[in-house]
């Protein structure tokens, strides 16, 4: 393997790693601070894809589509939060994945009615669609070097907005005592709403900003979401540090694997969990 | 309140009373824990709430802020009802919590637990800073940085309270303070909570150590099983050592 090769699945490893990033954090910060499972959470994602796809063609600008369809799963995201998923944080598990796997289906035969069953490609924005020449017959398309640079933006604002800002406090302290919060003045209810939307928007955004490279069709959120409570478990519950840990560790692992073992890459994500599991069962970065 | 055994307190006017709850009757599931409770506290006012373990005193604190709703009885805070309304409306009224336990975030750090709960008082007063607290607890400025659990159980019990003075309250409700500490941590805590009480801060104070409460008390409340056995000036409580005897066990 030379190099240029080296560097290319690097490239390819972080991109992956990143953008799966941008889907586990919502799924992590749900899960770590309103103790909500949401199976539905890579339902978002395929959303997000679909309405870059049909914004897209609508428009004829993918970059018009997704600020069109940020707001959009916003919204989605906190009348949800405030029509189901309220209704679960005091109960158990079970009923929350009752509630999500439901959710999935019904997203999936909306999706259905309203997009149909077809595979649909969406268009790089021209803008991007160039390649960056490494060697003589090897180049690096721009659009995913885009991919990574808006992905790490993102991470660092979210950590930003958790680690610094009072708002990010609130979050933090919400997930350790929501009756204290709520007695120092602080409507919890309102934050959870905003953490669920932002979450929802965030896996919604990684299904837009994705569609050109992996092309938008049925049942694409549940593969995105078995990898992605891969990541959550590895990198610890609720910890957004260990959901970017972990999520560069799969995109690499993943990616090297499908190259240079591709016999085995499938299980290589699956035996990486056991192996930290094994050495330390609350994750990466989750609180024993 | 028939078995009141006093009622001496001159009733205050409607603009003066900070917190009020009338007939509150609280069930946990199937076990009624507060009978008919009636209790209120006016501004600048300091009340000791009294009574033996079990007796309703943590429920009467929760029923009062709205962290748990009473199935009869109303809550009215400066003269409005809010029954109904969410702890954090409550709260955001000028109504601060110390509870039972501390409840400090262990997962953020000292400065932290602070500045999340910065918050000007209901007149605008922002007369309780970062800087003030700091001041006021130094003991928590050399641990700025240190998380909440790293704290020992005095440290945690001023960053509660600081915490708590953060969002400029008029009432200032404390659920056994000193529980648990070392007397000498304690009568640290009590010298606070009398810088406190002399800022025209009014008080709820739950506390085992009852002489130490009625020397700063206006008032005594006595629950017993869920009930208000006394209400009055705490001399009176005090000097009764009969009184003392049937209902604290002192």
């Amino acid at each position: 393997m030379d190099f240029a090769f080296f560097l290319i699945q690097l490239l390819n490893g972080l991109q992956y790693g990143l953008l799966l990033f941008l889907v586990a954090s919502g799924l992590t910060l749900v899960f770590g601070i309103m103790g909500i499972i949401n199976l539905a959470h890579g339902s978002f994602y395929m959303v997000g894809a679909y309405l870059a796809w049909s914004l897209s063609s609508m428009t004829g600008s993918l970059t018009a589509a997704i600020l069109l369809a940020i707001p959009l799963t916003v919204i989605l995201g906190m009348a949800l939060e405030r029509l189901l998923f309220r209704h679960l944080y005091q109960r158990d598990h079970l009923y929350q994945v009752l509630l999500t796997y439901g959710l999935i289906l019904v997203f999936e035969e909306l999706r259905s009615l309203i997009w149909g069953d077809d595979v649909h490609g969406v268009a790089v924005p021209a803008l991007l669609n160039a390649s960056i020449p490494l060697t003589d017959n090897l180049s690096y398309p721009v659009y995913r070097l885009a991919i990574s640079g808006v992905c790490l933006l993102l991470a660092a604002a979210l950590y930003f907005l958790i680690q610094k800002t009072r708002l990010g406090m609130m979050i933090r302290a919400g997930a350790s005592n929501r009756d204290m919060v709520q007695s120092l003045g602080i409507d919890i209810k309102l934050i959870y709403t905003l953490v669920f939307a932002m979450g929802i928007a965030l896996a919604a955004f990684a299904g837009m900003i994705n569609a050109p490279l992996s092309s938008v069709f049925p049942n694409m959120g549940s593969q995105v979401l078995i990898i992605c409570f891969v990541v959550v478990v590895i990198g610890g519950i609720g910890s957004v540090k260990g959901a970017m840990a972990a999520s560069l560790m799969i995109g690499l692992a993943e990616t090297f694997g499908q190259v240079l073992v591709p016999e085995v890459a499938g299980m290589i994500v699956y035996v990486l969990m056991a192996v930290v599991l094994v050495w330390r069962p609350q994750g990466l970065f989750g609180k024993a | 309140m028939t078995e009141a055994m006093n009622t001496s307190a001159a009733p205050a006017s409607a603009a003066d009373t900070l917190l009020e709850g009338s007939g509150l009757h609280t069930y946990y599931g199937v076990s009624h824990i507060l009978h008919g409770v009636d209790f209120s506290v006016r501004r600048g006012e300091t009340i000791g709430l009294m009574g033996r373990n079990g007796m309703g005193k943590t429920t009467l604190i929760k029923t009062l802020l709205g962290l748990v709703r009473p199935r009869e009885g109303q809550v009215r805070v400066r003269g409005e009802d809010m029954t109904q309304a969410a702890t954090h409306a409550i709260a955001r009224r000028g109504i601060a919590y110390v509870p039972e336990g501390r409840g400090i975030f262990p997962n953020l750090s000292v400065r932290e637990n602070l500045v999340m709960a910065a918050r000007a008082g209901v007149d605008g007063r922002r007369e309780w800073d970062f800087d003030r607290v700091i001041h006021t607890f130094p003991r928590l400025g050399e641990r700025l940085t240190n998380g909440g659990a790293q704290l020992s159980g005095g440290e945690q019990q001023m960053l509660t309270i600081g915490r708590a003075l953060m969002t400029n309250p008029d009432l200032l409700i404390l659920d056994e303070a000193t529980e648990g500490l070392a007397p000498l941590i304690a009568r640290e805590i009590w010298n606070i909570i009398k810088t406190i009480r002399a800022s025209g801060i009014a008080t709820i104070i739950v506390d085992k150590n009852y002489a130490a409460v009625m020397a700063l008390a206006n008032r005594s409340v006595v629950l017993v099983k869920g009930r208000v056995v006394f209400s009055g000036e705490s001399r009176e409580l005090g000097d009764n050592e009969e009184l003392m005897h049937r209902f604290l066990g002192v």
